[in-house]
């Protein structure tokens, strides 16, 4: 059996990564360890039978929003914190931190860890009532193909949409009118008459067309 | 090839959930570091999809995976947006300086 071996693998290298994630404190070294981690997780998918979700999360998050992070970390020219301003550092400051937070994320873990080993003692023994089974003799990208223009036509609009609207909200937030810069304004320069243009010689000297 | 069991994606994926959700927990300095926590955990969160889907012979939630990422990706743009400008009022990220809603 590899597909355990490889999982545990994969999922040790997802672990390392999101740990240094969280603890690095050159943003530019924490967006390298979180393409590392997503490449582990497309290895994780292609483990999980999801051979074209693994595909997308390699061109999607590691090609374009990593690189979209790794960009605007290097353009905001972001001076490196401190040696003592790591990213535990609130928790030096206010030491109670240290309890909440660690109460917080242990009892999160232990409930969903708990869950996870419990699940065959919850199961009521019935099969699932499956939406779309996955059929058996076409690949993957294909039978997500057929499903996803047909049963699931609107949310993928949606989802199109979706992406639409994060585009324009991008740009109305970053956009900047600057004072002083000369435009062209193309509709009234299209619409002045002949009449009204006047041939100006650079050297000083003035003349009608 | 038999289906990976269900249990090691849940395992993974609450390891990885946690992860996410201390690293927003413990980061009192930058605003990206917390974006790309939000990252980890909806990346938690799709592994999830994607190992019940494996483990029930289900295509639905890869759809929902997918569907995850789109979500992801507009999320990211439009943060990483915000943190533009953010930079550009106060020159730095730092989240102990976004403590007033004007300024």
């Amino acid at each position: 059996m590899i597909a355990p071996l490889l999982f545990v693998l994969f999922s040790l290298v997802i672990i390392g990564g999101a740990i240094a994630v969280i603890t690095t404190r050159n943003p530019v070294h924490a967006v390298l360890f979180l393409v590392l981690v997503f490449i582990n997780a497309a290895g994780i998918m292609v483990i999980g039978t999801a051979e074209f979700l693994a595909l997308l999360l390699v061109v999607v998050y590691a090609g374009a929003v990593a690189v979209l992070f790794l960009f605007v970390v290097m353009m905001l020219d972001l001076r490196l914190a401190k040696e003592k301003d790591t990213p535990l550092s609130g928790f030096r400051r206010n030491p109670a931190l240290w309890v909440i937070g660690l109460c917080i994320g242990m009892l999160l873990a232990a409930e969903l860890v708990a869950v996870a080993l419990s699940w065959d003692s919850l199961s009521t023994g019935m099969p699932p009532r499956l939406q779309t089974p996955i059929p058996a003799d076409i690949p993957n990208i294909e039978a997500i193909g057929r499903v996803l223009y047909t049963d699931y036509l609107i949310p993928f609009q949606l989802a199109g949409l979706v992406l639409l609207l994060a585009m324009i909200a991008a740009i109305v937030l970053t956009l900047r009118h600057r004072d002083g810069v000369k435009r062209q304004n193309i509709a009234v320069q299209n619409t002045r008459s002949v009449e009204g243009v006047r041939l100006v010689d650079l050297r000083g000297k003035s003349k009608q067309p | 090839m038999p289906p990976l069991s269900v249990d090691y994606f849940m395992v993974l994926s609450a390891i990885l959930f946690t992860i996410g959700l201390l690293g927003i927990f413990l980061n009192h300095k930058s605003l990206i570091h917390i974006l790309m926590s939000l990252e980890l955990l909806l990346l938690s969160v799709s592994l999830n999809f994607v190992g019940f889907s494996a483990a029930w012979g289900d295509l639905s939630g890869q759809i929902f995976a997918l569907f995850i990422l789109t979500i992801a990706a507009a999320e990211a743009a439009i943060g990483i947006a915000i943190v533009v400008v953010f930079y550009r009022a106060r020159v730095t990220i730092d989240i102990d300086v976004a403590d007033r809603l004007r300024g």
